[in-house]
């Protein structure tokens, strides 16, 4: 593992299974009477959200407690275009403080690179404007193995505004990282210019790629891209690019159906497809939020102390 | 009682000049069977029966031995006990002075409360093990009883922490390594004593 | 003063085609005499064995941020930035607060120039009122006033309407005037934080695509054939622009280009750790943007290097990339990038590089005494450097009031050791000439 994670792309098959095996171990924690351990005891993990999330941080604190780790929520109000002398300044103060770790998310991108060379404390990326989640990511990942033995060629489509999307940008890293065969399917409008160099399918017709999917993952789609031209009206966002109940019977009977939320159901997916109970995993996906946080934390924080950002030691096996 | 295991004919090693290439087993497959048939006695007799037990084993190579003495048990009680595993990766006390180490599965038989548990490793060397062990359990339920049984206790106990049942008392020195191989993780049935690089006076990683 | 002698170093100068060993006297504020073993006697004498000697050089587009923002430069720190980068001839942009749109303003920098003594200004007035892109400013009035005003640009924000553009273009042929102009179509880079390629779709970022600027390139290049004006492109960026320009020189169109350091030496592969000091307009481009402008300044489709100097303080740089204003230092590290990225890896001859910093920029507007040639009764503004000397860039050592160079740590080649203004010296020995000395 390395110090911060900011990128999934930071992440090694290796990282990304041993994240995803501890994780699996600490889920067993929800079972018993005290939802607790004391690994973490006397290490301070600051959620620093300059973005609206009260899933992602409570997530993230809800692992930490359950660690025993003590947790500071710093919510500022901080727009790209606000003077971000409050993120360095930030930093400085959460420093002096002495925290162990910095959750962050911001709306600029790139936004914990930065704050990575302000704090000697371990920086994990939750969310920066339009580059990655990589937590998000992992969870994503544990949830398709709960389903599928492996990820060798596992096929997945990612659906929707890719080019805005960090959870977009995160899963295409991880996946083809272990081994997944991802397609990503929008609207030209709304993928990057350069995704042809990402190594993935594109198409943007989705009907043709579903029953070849074992994992659809939906994007949410922010209505207010309409207006700056990206597609005509969200009826036609819908009809092109939604998932509804004919496209999941379309499907193979194993596949699953995923989305990062909140959902604005009846555009990019139908209600009774988010509700479906054999196929959407949508639910899982939150519980399996905080279980990867979890592992996430203790394989970060559970170590010494290191000062320099880079691998951090390993264990040495017996 | 640990049994003296001199062979005839064969010279001691020198300890420490002498490293023997192929380490002689302590125990052979023999041996350790009979040790756990040994120790399942003892446990029923000492709790007067098996009902209320419930054999926990500390992972990694106290699973395959409390899945092997459950068996044992329930052979000489005819009533099944059962068995279940616990990783202790997350009591450690060592957090923070080490990197993490790896997690395994806990499965426990979900109520703990009333029970007698006992707890079943391979070796037992300083104790913080056994120690890290008994705070996880006590966060499952309030057992009526833990007790300890263990294949092979090296001493140098670093708390006061004591088996209940032993299979064999081997006095090491603090430079020297008990390994203890089973067929369900390495193959073969043995205990061998090397001599070990481990000056480290904390819990042994396989625990 | 005495006069000086300059001894034995290699006079290029552009501008007559010299290039040899020669010596330079000069005297009374002009170049009395240039040539092989002239006369030392009465003169102090200045050993330029192994260095080089060329024209002062010019700079066409640079932000010295007065009026407005003296937390972030001023005239007098910028001068000295220029000097000791070799500077005898600096065009302050006219996007100050007030903006430099009347003759007042522009008279005020140029006067506070000739004050400070250290490089001559002459400022470029704003084409529309407040560089707002809507009524033309009295290019008149600035072109008949003290500052003389030659060239108008309304730099930071592209000329939008092309009715616009157009009667600029038309109504500066009045006094023979430049319209320089900042090609982005701003529809197309709204909230844009680099270039468009590969890297911006994996980093997060929005992205200024080529054809942005190529567009606008385009949209100028004809304009200027219709009108029959003096049109020049500031700092071009990508290979379209460079083509476009090419092929227009060759139709015989009337236009000038200028290229910054930054543009020929780094890509956009150094966004990748999100730092704003990497963040500029237009932004640092890809591996073939970044050979075409070599290509263009070796074959003089691009007239200029102009280094569009453009100091921000610290507290405005250090945030978040998608917070920080855009722009770049570049007087003190022009000449050794010039050295080191463009003659050393053999784009560009030495003689050819300086043509750029001198009789190039002189080429694209006036700039009375500057550029060379270095001949007899020619004003003495010169510059003395070393083309071998090793130095490593940092911004804390720098004379700018900001230290927002993306060079920092960067081993160059090539240092200036002496400037001389008007026959006085401005920079000895790589050192500020105290004023009065």
């Amino acid at each position: 593992m390395n110090k911060h994670l900011l990128s999934a792309g930071d992440l090694t098959a290796g990282d990304i299974r041993l994240v995803l095996d501890t994780a699996g171990h600490l889920a067993k924690l929800t079972d018993r009477a005290i939802k607790k351990v004391p690994t973490l005891r006397g290490r301070t993990v600051c959620n620093l959200f300059f973005e609206d999330s009260t899933r992602t941080r409570i997530s993230f604190e809800l692992a930490a407690k359950r660690l025993s780790a003590d947790v500071i929520n710093f919510t500022a109000k901080g727009s790209s275009v606000s003077k971000g002398e409050s993120l360095k300044d930030t930093a400085i103060t959460l420093e002096a403080m002495g925290v162990d770790a910095i959750v962050i998310r911001h709306p600029a991108s790139g936004a914990p690179v930065r704050l990575a060379n302000w704090v000697k404390a371990h920086v994990v990326n939750a969310g920066d404007g339009t580059h990655e989640h990589p937590t998000q990511a992992l969870l994503d990942l544990y949830t398709m193995r709960q389903h599928f033995p492996s990820f060798d060629g596992l096929r997945v489509a990612i659906v929707g505004d890719v080019l805005h999307s960090r959870v977009a940008r995160s899963n295409v890293l991880a996946l083809k990282t272990m081994g997944a065969e991802v397609t990503l399917v929008a609207p030209p409008t709304l993928l990057p210019t350069s995704v042809d160099q990402w190594g993935v399918g594109v198409s943007y017709d989705l009907d043709a790629v579903l029953p070849k999917t074992d994992v659809v993952m939906m994007l949410r789609i922010q209505l207010e891209r309409q207006s700056a031209g990206f597609f005509p009206s969200v009826r036609e966002y819908a009809r092109l690019y939604g998932l509804d109940a004919r496209r999941l019977d379309a499907m193979p009977d194993s596949s699953i159906v995923m989305h990062p939320g909140p959902m604005n159901r009846g555009v990019e997916i139908a209600a009774e497809v988010a509700d479906s109970i054999e196929r959407s995993v949508i639910a899982s996906q939150v519980s399996n939020g905080i279980h990867v946080r979890m592992g996430l934390l203790y394989l970060l924080l559970g170590g010494p102390a290191v000062t320099e950002p880079g691998r951090l030691p390993e264990e040495v096996p017996a | 009682m640990p049994t003296s295991r001199a062979t005839p004919g064969s010279a001691r090693p020198r300890w420490p000049e002498v490293i023997d290439p192929e380490p002689k087993p302590l125990l052979d497959a023999a041996d350790v069977g009979r040790a756990l048939t040994r120790i399942g006695h003892e446990i029923a007799e000492r709790n007067k029966g098996t009902a209320d037990v419930v054999l926990v084993g500390i992972h990694r190579r106290g699973v395959p031995l409390a899945a092997r003495l459950a068996a044992k048990l329930t052979e000489i009680e005819g009533r099944p006990v059962p068995a279940g595993s616990l990783d202790v990766a997350m009591y450690r006390d060592d957090i923070g002075l080490r990197p993490p180490a790896a997690t395994h599965d806990t499965s426990l038989p979900s109520d703990l409360n009333g029970k007698v548990v006992v707890l079943v490793d391979d070796v037992l060397f300083t104790g913080r093990t056994i120690r890290a062990a008994l705070d996880a359990l006590v966060d499952f339920g309030r057992p009526r009883a833990i007790q300890l049984a263990v294949l092979v206790d090296r001493g140098h106990r670093e708390l006061p922490i004591r088996a209940d049942y032993v299979g064999k008392n081997v006095p090491t020195s603090m430079a020297q390594d008990v390994q203890v191989q089973l067929t369900e993780t390495d193959g073969a049935d043995r205990v061998v004593i090397t001599a070990g690089a481990s000056m480290d006076a904390s819990m042994e990683a396989s625990a | 003063m005495k006069p000086i002698l300059l001894k034995g170093g290699r006079l290029v100068d552009p501008a007559s085609g010299h290039d040899a060993v020669a010596d330079v006297l000069v005297r009374d504020g002009i170049v009395a005499e240039a040539g092989a073993g002239l006369d030392a006697t009465g003169a102090e004498v200045v050993d330029c064995d192994r260095l080089v000697v060329s024209p002062g050089f010019a700079d066409l587009h640079v932000h010295l941020r007065e009026p407005g923002r003296e937390d972030a430069e001023t005239i007098e720190t910028g001068s000295m930035a220029a000097a000791l980068g070799g500077y005898t001839a600096v065009c302050p942009m006219p996007n100050t607060d007030p903006p430099a749109d009347n003759a007042g303003v522009v008279e005020m920098v140029a006067a506070r120039g000739r004050e400070i003594g250290l490089v001559e200004l002459f400022p470029v007035g704003a084409v529309t009122v407040a560089r707002a892109g809507e009524q033309l400013a009295e290019l008149g009035a600035m072109a008949r006033s003290a500052a003389a005003v030659d060239t108008f640009s309304d730099d930071g924000n592209p000329i939008r309407e092309a009715r616009l553009l157009r009667r600029a273009l038309e109504y500066a042929r009045a006094f023979d005037a430049v319209i320089a102009d900042h090609c982005e179509d701003h529809s197309l880079t709204e909230g844009a934080q680099m270039h468009e390629g590969e890297l911006s779709g994996l980093l997060g970022l929005r992205g200024w695509p080529a054809a942005a600027e190529d567009m606008v390139v385009a949209r100028d290049l004809m304009l200027a054939e219709l009108t029959g004006g003096r049109l020049h492109l500031c700092h071009l960026s990508t290979a379209g622009a460079v083509e476009l320009v090419r092929a227009a020189k060759a139709r015989g169109v009337r236009v000038t280009a200028e290229a910054a350091p930054h543009h020929f030496t780094l890509t956009d592969a150094a966004l990748a750790s999100y730092d704003p000091v990497f963040k500029v307009n237009p932004p640092l481009r890809g591996k073939a943007d970044v050979e075409a402008v070599r290509q263009g300044l070796a074959d003089g489709t691009i007239d200029a290097i102009a280094t569009d100097h453009a100091p921000h303080t610290r507290e405005d740089k250090e945030v978040e990339l998608a917070a920080a204003p855009p722009g770049m230092l570049g007087l003190q590290t022009a000449l050794g990038l010039a050295i080191t990225e463009l003659v050393e890896p053999g784009w560009l001859t030495l003689p050819q590089a300086i043509e750029r910093l001198t009789a190039g920029p002189a080429r694209c507007r006036r700039l009375p005494g500057h550029g060379g040639p270095v001949t007899a009764g020619a004003p003495a503004n010169l510059t003395v450097f070393d083309p071998a000397a090793t130095w490593t860039v940092r911004g804390a050592e720098l004379a700018s009031r900001s230290r927002n160079t993306p060079f920092e740590g960067r081993e160059l080649h090539g240092r200036v050791v002496h400037t001389i203004l008007r026959g006085r010296p401005t920079v000895r020995d790589g050192q500020l000439v105290e004023a009065g000395s």
